[in-house]
């Protein structure tokens, strides 16, 4: 009858086993919607900058803008799965300083996209 | 498929939260949208005769134009040539002296103009119906009011709507995982209704996910493209040019020597041979960048707008300028964008999508309302004995208002329809009179709902949609047998399918009524949708009903 299997709630107590996932809804939700956006718009810029066509594509700035959409809510979708609050803003903040690092050397014409 | 129980934890917590607080915007967004697909058959059905003018013949029309440039000289900024006549379009060229921005000026006087029989033009002011404009802003706004910068206020909150819509969808789909195989296409009727309910939600957002998944990612982009291409300007194209910069502006153009509009579509339709020019929409005609945009109509294809896919035409030159919007001439970045707006429109198929999306628009509605009953359903307290159980102020106000804006909104566009024929005579600006309408019916459900309670208010309600989609049919019936009347009515069969399809609502919301009343009257005195369900506004009984059922099914298998 159960449509979603769940286990007796003495073993989902709270923080006592380890691999639990904590909720931390706060912490959460800030690194989805403000640390997945940052990333998102890095991730589309890098797709910009190293994808088909380069930077300097006529008309690619469309495509790279929808792509930030379905970038920024997947991510905001799965930061969920991190065991804390604190893992999801320490693991996003790294992406984003990665990705934007990138981005940044790519901008320096060093990486040869494709297009450039 | 197993998913560890912690992981679900997290993830219905999540759907509830999500789901409970955008679903009835939502709704209202799906709603109005599933409208908005026969956005041109509503506006047919709407639009008063005697505002219209008299269409010119094809070999006059390059006449008209040149009268309207010489003795109008605002429609040289911009106007609009009409080819072929339909109820909604009032006169063959249409502009306005306003200055257009992101809003609907629905106060704004339209200009419109023809020949009349010696060649002469013949112009007027009139004050145009934009029921269908209206309509797509309740869409796109949810009925929000107010501005945010230049933006309307309520794009941006269904925007953020959008985000919790998408969250909603992948936390709903990670909650089925488990049992998707077995549960899939299960519709138990039974005597469970829950579970009745929680099948046929979860069949209809399964089946219809990739449409879900369409709808939020691009409702998102609609709501923040102006923050999205900032942020691009700012951190990723910085000193690199994000648009093709236009052509540098070449001399300066003399209006008499602005090639005819028989001439211009003689070279769209060679650009376009497979497609219809629908109408011509010239821009900026005394300035260096002069162009008209055509509306190219083909309904096999694949279109960027809602109706037609979009070619560019210098009208001095006759150069083709833009053919980025014509789906076989655009290149592989544009062709991709517009097939995201296609997929949004629904404008891939004619109207077979159309319909196709219609339904799927209002499945959409259901999927929110079905949502917040399951809400409702797994929060109440249930009966163990005799005694009758009585349940949280809470939950009757979450019953209440789903059943008062749902209803509500529905509610409020029938009226509007019907106020805008029987008004039309006796009012100085239509527009006003739908707004009124809308919000007035609206606000007024919404407190019945609260004050005679879900139950009560939800037959009442029904039953109002029942009489109110009725007397739209109703009304061209009264039209064509009483002319004298001042109503009107069309027999296109755009016109006669608005009728049809409103006569069909009435039809279910009469036996959506029929069922809930017998549910109020005979089914379970526990429920929030019994009609003797007392109300108990203790704190005591507030807190009776939390901490919240771990799982829907803990309160479904009671």
């Amino acid at each position: 009858m159960s449509a979603i299997d769940i286990e007796p709630t003495k073993t989902t107590k709270p923080s006592t086993t380890k691999a639990n996932i904590q909720p931390d809804w706060w912490s959460k939700t800030f690194a989805g919607c403000v640390l997945g956006a940052s990333l998102a718009l890095a991730l589309s810029g890098l797709f910009a900058w190293l994808g088909p066509g380069g930077i300097s594509a006529d008309n690619k700035v469309q495509v790279n803008m929808w792509l930030i959409s379905p970038l920024w809510v997947l991510i905001f979708s799965f930061v969920f799965l991190f065991r804390t609050g604190l893992r999801a803003i320490l693991w996003l903040s790294l992406a984003n300083f990665l990705a934007y690092g990138l981005l940044w050397i790519a901008q320096q014409g060093w990486l040869h996209g494709s297009g450039m | 498929m197993k998913v560890r129980s912690d992981i679900l934890r997290v993830y219905r917590s999540l759907h509830t939260w999500v789901g409970i607080s955008a679903g009835l915007l939502l709704f209202i967004g799906f709603f109005a949208g599933a409208l908005t697909m026969f956005k041109q058959p509503l506006d047919r059905w709407t639009s008063a005769p005697q505002q219209r003018l008299a269409f010119v013949d094809e070999a006059e029309r390059d006449l008209l134009v040149s009268q309207l440039l010489e003795k109008h000289p605002a429609a040289r900024g911009e106007f609009t040539l009409y080819l072929q006549p339909q109820e909604n379009i009032s006169a063959p060229v249409v502009w306005s002296e306003a200055e257009g921005g992101r809003e609907l000026a629905i106060s704004s006087p339209r200009w419109q103009a023809t020949l009349d029989a010696n060649g002469q033009l013949q112009s007027e002011q009139i004050m145009p119906s934009l029921l269908g404009d209206l309509v797509d802003m309740l869409h796109r706004t949810g009925g929000i009011p107010g501005f945010l910068t230049d933006e309307y206020l309520g794009v941006y909150v269904l925007g953020v709507a959008g985000v919790m819509y998408f969250l909603a969808l992948v936390s709903g789909l990670i909650l089925l995982l488990p049992t998707l195989v077995k549960d899939f296409f299960a519709l138990r009727p039974g005597k469970n209704r829950k579970r009745f309910w929680l099948d046929a939600h979860n069949i209809i957002g399964i089946t219809s996910l990739p449409f879900h998944i369409v709808i939020s990612l691009t409702v998102i982009v609609f709501a923040f493209h102006d923050q999205f291409y900032d942020g691009l300007a700012e951190v990723v194209y910085k000193e690199q040019p994000m648009f093709t910069p236009p052509a540098a502006p070449s001399e300066s153009y003399v209006l008499a020597e602005m090639l005819p509009p028989s001439e211009l579509i003689k070279r769209l339709q060679a650009e376009a041979p497979e497609y219809q020019v629908s109408d011509l929409l010239y821009m900026r005609l005394e300035t260096p960048r002069p162009m008209v945009r055509a509306t190219i109509v083909n309904t096999a294809q694949m279109v960027h707008g809602p109706i037609g896919g979009y070619l560019g035409i210098n009208p001095y030159t006759g150069a083709i300028t833009n053919t980025s919007m014509l789906p076989e001439k655009a290149d592989i970045w544009s062709a991709l964008a517009s097939s995201f707006f296609a997929l949004h429109f629904g404008s891939y198929g004619g109207d077979l999508v159309r319909w196709v999306y219609f339904l799927l628009g209002l499945s959409g509605a259901f999927l929110f309302y079905s949502g917040n009953l399951l809400w409702v359903e797994s929060r109440r307290k249930h009966q163990r004995g005799q005694q009758l159980v009585t349940q949280a102020r809470n939950i009757h106000w979450m019953a209440a208002a789903t059943v008062g804006v749902c209803l509500g909104s529905i509610l409020g566009v029938a009226i509007a329809m019907i106020g805008g024929k029987w008004l039309y005579a006796h009012v100085d600006n239509i527009n006003h009179g739908y707004l009124w309408i809308y919000y007035g019916v609206f606000l007024s459900a919404v407190a019945w709902a609260f004050w005679q309670g879900a139950a009560r208010g939800a037959v009442h309600l029904l039953l109002a949609c029942a009489v109110a989609s009725s007397a739209i049919p109703l009304t061209s019936l009264i039209a064509i047998l009483f002319p004298s009347s001042g109503l009107w009515a069309y027999t296109s069969t755009a016109s006669l399918a608005v009728d049809a399809t409103a006569l069909v609502f009435a039809l279910v919301f009469l036996w959506l009524a029929k069922l809930t009343w017998r549910r109020a009257h005979k089914g379970a005195g526990d429920s929030v949708w019994a009609v003797n369900a007392e109300v108990k506004d203790h704190p005591e009984t507030i807190s009776a009903i939390s901490p919240v059922p771990k799982s829907l099914d803990d309160a479904l298998s009671d």
